[in-house]
């Protein structure tokens, strides 16, 4: 006799399984219409693969896995898919989820199919991969992809324990109990698969011993196998995986571990019987047995039902009375959620439909204060201190209800029943986990966020430095430049200076060309660019800064209009008029000051290099020269008589002012007048000559 | 109809908290028949008067905290605390007395800290210690333990009379075992017996017979599983430690025997009635232990060395407070978590 260990806590509610084990199960037949939600199980929902109008065999697939922890969903009937779009589904929550819906044609025309003749031909890889195909999920109530836990990662350790869940400890349910008396045989030979599958040195089928009749006919068809059947007390939650394994391994799953981390993988019978029609008959997951009870349902019984029947068939095939009904759930009255629609599914994960009666499940009263009896801490099967996570609950002290373990909480439900002020405690808990979940999501993406910020702040930073850097280095090359002009002889050859700029410029043009690498280009050219500007008079400078701006102000102007005509929003096209005359604000402050400095905003049209300007305005005064009629000689006489009085005159009025201010040009201008008076007389005598 | 939606678990144990504190005055029935037939109708007056005033104040609070009367009266939790607190007073007190020290139970004791739940403190005692502190006379005034056939015991007539109406009536009183023993300083312990006719047994006469009665109570209560063995059981074994430690032999300066401390005074009351109120004691179970234990000594300590001729209701309020501090540091081992608080392996 294999020694059994207690779990601490648990209770003894009313077990409410003989209603629905008068009769063996029977089939619920094939409803007209089958729903089947897309995410029956843990993980990522299957992608449907089929399409509104296909006609589908019973076993074909309806939708594929998407990813590793998913499952693919099978027809349970042949037919036709009429709809593939959000319907209600069991689902706590009472929201809408997307759904393949099938009509179907009443044949149950079967797909291809056949079964391994000898799975222990078959690769390890391949059985998995066939679990996997054949939409098996935990069958138990949670629905973890079966295959997953079946392959799990040989790097977590051994599998030392192949544990058969068959405990069933839930009030009023019986579709494990009718499934182990009914197909004790098969449970067997699924678990001689999954013996092949996972090789354990030992095999544990744990039952509660309210189940006499499934013992015996399991204890029967393992007799001669290494299948140990291990029957202990009954006791609500010795069901659940961890429980289970404490009671017949007396080890405990770390906290936040996997039961493999162990040498221990769990399943439940359901499962198994479903691993074993798929591998031995080729059938994928597409019924299971539902137990349907209450005292609202005149009778109460377990059905072999398809997957996707509606709720409603099995209800109205058990004589349910819905006056008689207040409250329907899905699951046992422990840890089951409530239904307000019954036309939802049947899905993978349905083991009971409950109707109770008003008296057999009263509304429940209303809380009273925590008196910290204590009934709850000592129901806890997680050694849990129910009243304190209450009280921080209450007042939201997330830290100390993590510190008080509270993700440990399996929400199983005993502190709620046993408390005496008719406290929702697990209500608290599950507010109280979502609460953090949501908390630590925001708290990562803050995070992230933060980090990102960082990022780019440091990036601006480094580039204000660099731009900073650059600033002063022109700067310095500026002054250098001042310094160097003032230390030469004051008057720079403007000739030389200007044939320097522009081989300064040709050879910046130039570089960037020979340069392959574009980016390179550009930064050289940008580099070149500034160096001109640097290099540019203030006029010029001042100049193309207006350019600029005024190019600037052309764009910001086309773009707004071009926001208008497209119906932009009125923030949009605010900032973009804002924008616009911000840059007109600036032109004309350019204008002002250009204007301020006598500058003409037209650059001349002349080259810059001024020896050139100077040359071409000589020659082209020789050329109007040249052009102009020949004047006769006294003509030409009298001209140069002319412009001789007039330059006469020019310096005397020169040397007026000279004189006047006393300067040092005085000596100067007096040789000029004097030089122009003799001229004048010369040219006078000239005249004189020429007329005689 | 449309189908309600809440949310699991569906179903719900057939305990309320009014039934546990209608169990707990069922429990304490033993102890009050043993105490009527020893000391008269006294404890039945000062329980059925101090009932009367604990409804009263409480359904004024609750008036003036805005609360349903019914919802709240209907939990019992005020009947509790008047019937310990009118079982710990002396028999035949004045009314105001008990008057006094109910009304402070219930309405600064509970309701000024939240009501009930929200305590700090064990209201029945808080009630005790103020009137101990207040009026320390008749507070230690107790009747004799003339046996109720006895002739001259006071009968339920006088009980009212005494409670109502103190200035007519004169009954017969005594001083307790515990004061006798700790005022001798000269008699052996076998000599103190023989010469005082206080002394019964094992302790005091009738106090041996009042505190097995509540110790019946409080089994029962342990077989109803109203609260752990935790508290009580280390209260009780530390008490007794103590006590055989400063046995020493019987001598003049002995602190008593086990049994006599066991048996006399509100020994048993205490640990089956008064610390095992939940909301102001520890909550875990490793909590209870130390909880009882260190109430268990203090009864002792203050008992035989201290000023006061009882100790429970200040052994009992020094550990509420401690309590908080108690369950922070006997947090339980929660499943897969090792033994250092993280993760087993």
């Amino acid at each position: 006799m294999r020694k059994i260990y207690d779990i601490h806590g648990g209770i003894h509610p009313l077990e409410n399984k003989h209603q629905s084990l008068q009769v063996s199960s029977t089939p619920a037949g094939i409803p007209p219409q089958l729903f089947y939600p897309l995410s029956q199980h843990i993980g990522a929902p299957a992608k449907a693969v089929v399409s509104v109008g296909q006609k589908v065999l019973k076993g074909e697939l309806l939708a594929a896995a998407d990813g590793f922890i998913s499952v693919p969903i099978h027809a349970s009937t042949s037919g036709v898919i009429t709809a593939i779009e959000p319907r209600p589904v069991p689902h706590p929550s009472a929201m809408p989820a997307p759904c393949i819906v099938l009509d179907s044609d009443g044949l149950d025309t079967w797909i291809e199919h056949s079964g391994v003749e000898d799975y222990t031909q078959l690769e390890r890889s391949a059985l998995l991969q066939l679990i996997r195909d054949s939409g098996i999920a935990g069958m138990g109530g949670a629905g973890f992809p079966a295959a997953v836990k079946l392959g799990v990662n040989p790097e977590r350790g051994r599998i030392n324990t192949l544990l058969i869940n068959g405990t069933e400890c839930e009030p009023y349910i019986t579709a494990d109990d009718i499934l182990m008396r009914e197909q004790a045989e098969a449970i067997i030979a699924g678990i001689h698969i999954l013996t092949h599958l996972v090789e354990p040195t030992e095999i544990l089928l744990g039952i509660e011993d309210n189940k006499p009749e499934a013992i015996a006919a399991l204890r029967a068809a393992a007799a001669g196998t290494a299948i140990d059947i291990v029957v202990f007390p009954t006791k609500y939650p010795s069901g659940g995986e961890k429980q289970l394994i404490e009671i017949v391994t007396g080890k405990q799953v770390p906290s936040g571990g996997l039961p493999a981390d162990i040498g221990i993988v769990c399943q439940n019978v359901g499962t198994i019987y479903a691993i074993y029609r798929a591998v031995t008959y080729g059938e994928p997951l597409i019924s299971r047995m539902t137990t349907v009870t209450g005292n609202a349902a005149a009778h109460p019984r377990n059905y072999e039902v398809l997957l996707g029947t509606p709720m409603s068939w099995l209800l109205d095939l058990a004589g349910y009375d819905a006056k008689r009904n207040q409250r329907l759930m899905m699951g046992g009255p422990m840890m089951g959620f409530t239904i307000t629609d019954p036309s939802v599914p049947v899905v993978k994960t349905t083991n009971c439909l409950l109707a109770p009666t008003v008296e057999e499940l009263p509304a429940p009263d209303p809380a009273q204060a925590c008196i910290r009896c204590g009934m709850c801490a000592e129901a806890c099967p997680a050694s849990l201190l129910p009243q304190q996570m209450y009280w921080f609950a209450q007042g939201k002290e997330f830290e100390k209800l993590e510190a008080h373990n509270l993700f440990d909480c399996i929400e199983c439900g005993a502190c709620s029943y046993v408390c005496p002020s008719n406290i929702p405690l697990v209500q608290y808990y599950r507010a109280a986990k979502a609460e953090i979940v949501q908390m630590r999501n925001d708290h990562a993406k803050s995070e992230h966020s933060r980090t990102r910020f960082e990022a780019r702040q440091e990036r601006l930073d480094r580039e204000a430095a660099e731009k900073e850097a650059q600033r002063a280095t022109r700067k310095a090359a500026a002054e250098q430049r001042a310094r160097d002009a003032a230390a030469g002889d004051g008057v720079e050859d403007p000739v030389q200076a200007a044939i320097a700029r522009a081989k300064a410029k040709k050879a910046g043009q130039a570089e960037p060309a020979a340069s392959a690498d574009p980016a390179q280009a550009a930064i050289e050219k940008a580099k070149a660019t500034r160096a001109a500007s640097a290099d540019l008079a203030p006029e010029d400078k001042a100049r193309q800064d207006l350019q600029k701006l005024r190019e600037r102000a052309e764009k910001s102007r086309a773009r707004l209009t071009e926001s208008r005509e497209a119906g932009a929003q009125d923030k949009v096209i605010e900032a973009l008029d804002a924008s616009v005359l911000k840059l007109d604000e600036k032109i004309a402050t350019a204008v002002a000051a250009m204007a301020d400095q006598g500058w003409s905003e037209n650059p001349q049209q002349a080259p810059a290099d001024p020896a050139q300007a100077a040359i071409e305005r000589a020659l082209a005064k020789r050329a109007a020269q040249a052009a102009a009629p020949a004047l006769s000689p006294r003509e030409q006489l009298q001209k140069n008589l002319q412009s001789v009085e007039k330059s006469l005159q020019k310096a005397t009025a020169k040397l007026a002012e000279a004189e006047q201010e006393n300067s040092d040009k005085v000596e100067v201008l007096q040789q000029s007048v004097q030089k122009l008076t003799t001229k004048q007389s010369q040219v006078q005598a000239e005249l004189t000559a020429l007329e005689d | 109809m449309a189908l309600m939606r809440i949310t699991s678990p569906h179903a719900h144990g057939p305990l309320s908290t009014a039934m546990v504190m209608r169990t707990v005055l069922l429990a304490t029935l033993p102890g009050i028949v043993a105490l009527v037939h020893f000391f008269g109708f006294g404890v039945v007056v000062n329980i059925l008067w101090a009932c009367l005033v604990a409804v009263g104040c409480e359904a004024l609070v609750l008036k003036l905290r805005k609360r349903p009367l019914g919802f709240y009266l209907n939990d019992a939790s005020a009947l509790v605390t008047a019937t310990l607190l009118g079982i710990a007073l002396p028999p035949y007190a004045p009314w105001w007395l008990i008057a006094v020290g109910v009304s402070f139970a219930i309405i600064i004791g509970k309701h000024l800290y939240g009501g009930m739940g929200y305590n700090p403190f064990n209201p029945a005692m808080l009630g005790y210690v103020v009137l101990l502190i207040s009026f320390p006379l008749e507070m230690t005034t107790w009747g004799a333990p003339l046996g109720i056939n006895q002739v001259g015991a006071p009968g339920l007539l006088t009980a009212l009379q005494a409670c109502f109406m103190p200035a007519s009536v004169d009954i017969a009183t005594m001083a307790t075992p515990l004061d006798l023993l700790k005022q001798n300083d000269s008699l052996l312990i076998a000599n103190l017996w023989t010469q005082q006719p206080v002394f019964g047994r094992w302790a005091g006469l009738g106090w041996e017979w009042v505190n097995i009665g509540f110790l019946a109570g409080g089994a029962w209560l342990l077989y109803k599983r109203i609260f752990t063995w935790h508290a009580p059981v280390t209260m009780l074994a530390s008490l007794t430690l103590l006590a055989a430690i400063f046995y020493d032999s019987g001598s003049s300066a002995s602190g008593g025997s086990p049994a006599f401390h066991l048996l006399s005074g509100g020994t048993m009351f205490a640990a089956f009635f008064i610390i095992t109120d939940p909301v102001s004691s520890a909550v875990s179970n490793r909590g209870k232990l130390i909880y009882g234990a260190a109430i268990g000594a203090l009864i002792y300590i203050i008992r035989v060395w201290g000023n006061y001729p009882d100790a429970v209701a200040f052994a009992v309020l020094l550990m509420n407070f401690v309590a908080p501090f108690i369950d922070h540091y006997t947090q339980p081992r929660t499943y897969g978590h090792s033994k250092g608080g993280g993760r087993s392996s």
